[in-house]
């Protein structure tokens, strides 16, 4: 064994103290991808990416889609492939919105860590070549929630910088970035994921924690969790939790699923839509004893409206007219919810505009 | 002698006395050393607090109730001073983010990262991990919730969150799906039956059946009002037999007397006298919310079945204009003055569709 190749026993003693026990950490973070051969669906971001990775040229890039896609992931898994995990500290600086990005950081921090030369590469310690291409990656997460000034501040800091340093901003709306910061980064959208690699993915990390599960539970998982393939890693790690904390092990069911995502029940939710009067005729009364015993049992507002909608939406013999009037009501006490509104009260007014519509 | 509440509230998980398999799982997740962040969630006197407090105990033994108050100053970008109460054991630290209005975002991640970045000291401690209360999590603003998401990944090995609301309505949805969420249901009204039954034989007297029904009946699942009404009531009548007569409070009395205003009569001179006794009641710090329903249920209860559903409505309706706007005792003068005329053109017939 060569001088210079690292005993693979030293490694072990070396891991910093702060390191979490593997079978602590969330999964979500124990299964990011390592590389971006690993991230799951995205063929087109990855294949543009794959690309940048031989000829190590990266130009100014916003990543943006719904939550769960694998947006963090991926420039995460790209900068680390591009740098190794020792270059890695010195080489990209990570801020996301849980760190102060008012003016003041963009113009002290990131502007001094923009203009810094790159320091040369350090040898890799695991004995692995990598690109290190002279440039830095300054990664902004969550990059909607910074303030219209803070991104005014970006606007010529990129562009001076643009030789030493590379910007990766991330985000969920991309209508929430002023437009020349959109302009001057090539743009990458992330779909969600479809069922099946959420499928695969699922089921491959059910493996690795040695959990039992069918396919039933994991379709439950992708269906509540409709393309977030974060919120459904969660869920399955939620749900192997409680399952493993019983003596003996129950398995998991499908109903456990429901139950951590917080899903109202199917039987509660069609006796409310047949109390409406989708099904027959009904009193103001009636409908009010429901919505308060709805109250009462603490399910959420929101999740009620949405679970209504599909009932409403996908009804066989209510007429088009009556599902638009009743989309109308959805949509407006969607609003009413976002501003803050009373729960109660709200719910009673679709319930009761909902059995207007349909009677 | 503190009150009944305090007194009788159960200490441990297996003291609760209602939602057995929240309690057996809650149990469970604390002893397996795996404790993941958590949201409870449920109408308010359900037994959110007490689970959490219970909780606690299980992760880290006697010490949690040992508490101490401090106050903390932080300092916002604009050199403004805010102070902040915070309730802390050696283990676990209970903020109330909403105090800070509209800094709560500040006070997340000033507070947080400090916390995330020290690790326990205690080597007697049970957990590696401190716990961080959040209540009233759902009037967190936007920018807090978004300063939390990040952090709650980051420092996982420190720190857990246990969050307590209302609803989950209000809360973003990358918090949701790093949290484990626990409904907790307003308990059933036997249940309810049950521990007022277990109270009163613990304070030394029986309950009589009706009393305990009506008490039941009157608090709508709310189990902290049900204690201090049956404590309440025990001074009032030692006894507790014959007619009893739940005191109602006053501002839902003086509710009530709007609502018959409103429906008796219907003339400008009328809506002056209702705007009197709206004002009335915001002055006395009574939400505005809270007067609308309790308004719009009493008229409801009055008028004829084909007006109930309007009268809703526009309750519903001008209760978002009311959050949205910044004048509360206009939008509450607007509904009365819709439901008038709701109420009028119904008896004299008139078609009204043009005007809405």
């Amino acid at each position: 064994m060569s001088f210079f190749t690292p005993k693979t026993g030293s490694s072990a003693e070396s891991v910093p103290k702060h390191t979490v026990d593997p079978r602590l950490q969330p999964w979500v973070e124990k299964y990011r991808p390592k590389t971006i051969d690993e991230v799951s669906a995205q063929e087109h971001t990855v294949a543009v990416l794959r690309k940048t990775l031989t000829s190590t040229n990266l130009p100014h890039m916003l990543f943006y889609g719904p939550p769960g896609t694998g947006k963090t992931s991926t420039i995460l898994a790209l900068a680390r492939q591009l740098f190794g995990p020792d270059n890695f500290r010195n080489r990209v600086l990570e801020l996301n919105a849980s760190d102060e990005r008012g003016i003041s950081i963009v113009r002290d921090k990131i502007k001094n860590f923009a203009r810094q030369t790159p320091r040369a590469q350090a040898v890799a310690s695991d004995g692995k070549s990598y690109p290190c291409p002279p440039y830095k990656i300054i990664i902004l997460d969550e990059a909607d929630s910074m303030t219209q000034d803070a991104q005014g501040a970006l606007r010529r800091i990129m562009e001076t910088y643009a030789r030493i340093t590379r910007f990766c901003l991330v985000c969920n709306y991309v209508t929430r970035i002023i437009e020349p910061l959109a302009s001057r980064c090539s743009k990458f959208r992330f779909t969600p994921l479809d069922s099946k690699s959420s499928f695969s993915r699922l089921s491959y990390i059910a493996t690795a924690e040695h959990i039992d599960t069918n396919p039933a539970v994991i379709n439950a998982l992708i269906s509540t969790s409709s393309g977030d393939l974060r919120r459904a890693i969660t869920y399955l790690q939620s749900a192997s939790r409680l399952s493993s904390s019983t003596i003996p092990p129950t398995p998991i069911l499908p109903s456990d699923i429901q139950e951590i995502a917080g899903v109202v029940p199917d039987a509660v939710i069609n006796k409310f839509s047949g109390i409406l009067g989708v099904e027959k005729k009904t009193s103001f009364e009636s409908i009010n004893k429901e919505v308060k015993s709805l109250m009462r049992e603490g399910y959420s507002a929101t999740q009620i409206l949405s679970q209504l909608h599909d009932v409403v939406i996908l009804h066989p013999t209510l007429t088009g007219r009556q599902k638009s009037l009743c989309a109308l009501v959805f949509a407006e006490a969607d609003k009413a919810l976002c501003d803050g509104a009373d729960e109660e009260l709200w719910i009673l007014e679709a319930g009761l505009r909902i059995h207007k519509a349909v009677s | 002698m503190s009150l009944w509440v305090d007194e009788y509230r159960p200490r441990t998980l297996d003291a609760l006395h209602y939602h057995r398999g929240l309690s057996e799982r809650l149990k469970s997740l604390a002893s397996s050393g795996d404790f993941p962040h958590m949201l409870f969630y449920g109408p308010s006197g359900a037994g959110k607090k007490t689970r959490i407090t219970c909780t606690l105990r299980q992760l880290f033994g006697n010490g949690v109730e040992k508490l101490k108050i401090d106050q903390r100053i932080f300092l916002s970008p604009s050199k403004r001073k805010l102070e902040i109460n915070i309730v802390q054991s050696n283990f676990h630290i209970e903020i109330t983010p909403s105090e800070a209005g509209n800094y709560d975002r500040l006070v997340i991640q000033e507070l947080l990262k400090e916390i995330a970045q020290t690790q326990q000291v205690d080597l007697n401690a049970k957990q590696r991990f401190k716990v961080v209360i959040i209540n009233e999590a759902d009037s967190l603003s936007r920018d807090a919730q978004a300063a939390l998401r990040r952090t709650m990944e980051k420092y996982m090995s420190n720190m857990r969150i246990i969050l307590c609301a209302n609803s989950t309505s209000k809360l973003i949805a990358p918090i949701k799906s790093r949290c484990l969420l626990m409904r907790v249901p307003a308990p059933s009204p036997e249940e309810m039956l049950n521990v007022l039954e277990l109270v009163a034989r613990r304070a030394g007297f029986d309950l009589p059946p009706e009393a305990g029904m009506k008490i039941v009946d009157d608090c709508g699942g709310n189990m902290r009002k049900a204690i201090l009404v049956l404590e309440a009531l025990k001074m009032q009548s030692p006894d507790l037999t014959g007619p009893l007569t739940i005191a109602k409070p006053d501002w839902e009395t003086y509710c009530h007397k709007v609502a018959d205003l409103i429906v008796s009569e219907q003339s400008p001179a009328r809506v002056m006298e209702v705007r009197a006794k709206f004002y009335e009641l915001l002055s006395h710090c009574i939400p505005p919310t809270v007067i609308l329903k309790t308004v719009a249920e009493r008229v409801v209860e009055k008028v004829d079945e084909s007006l109930k559903a309007d009268v809703m409505h526009w309750a519903a309706f001008y209760e978002v204009r009311m959050r949205i706007g910044s004048k509360k005792i206009f939008h509450l003068e607007a509904w009365a003055v819709k439901v008038m005329s709701l109420y009028k053109h119904f008896f004299y017939d008139i078609d009204m569709s043009a005007f809405d």
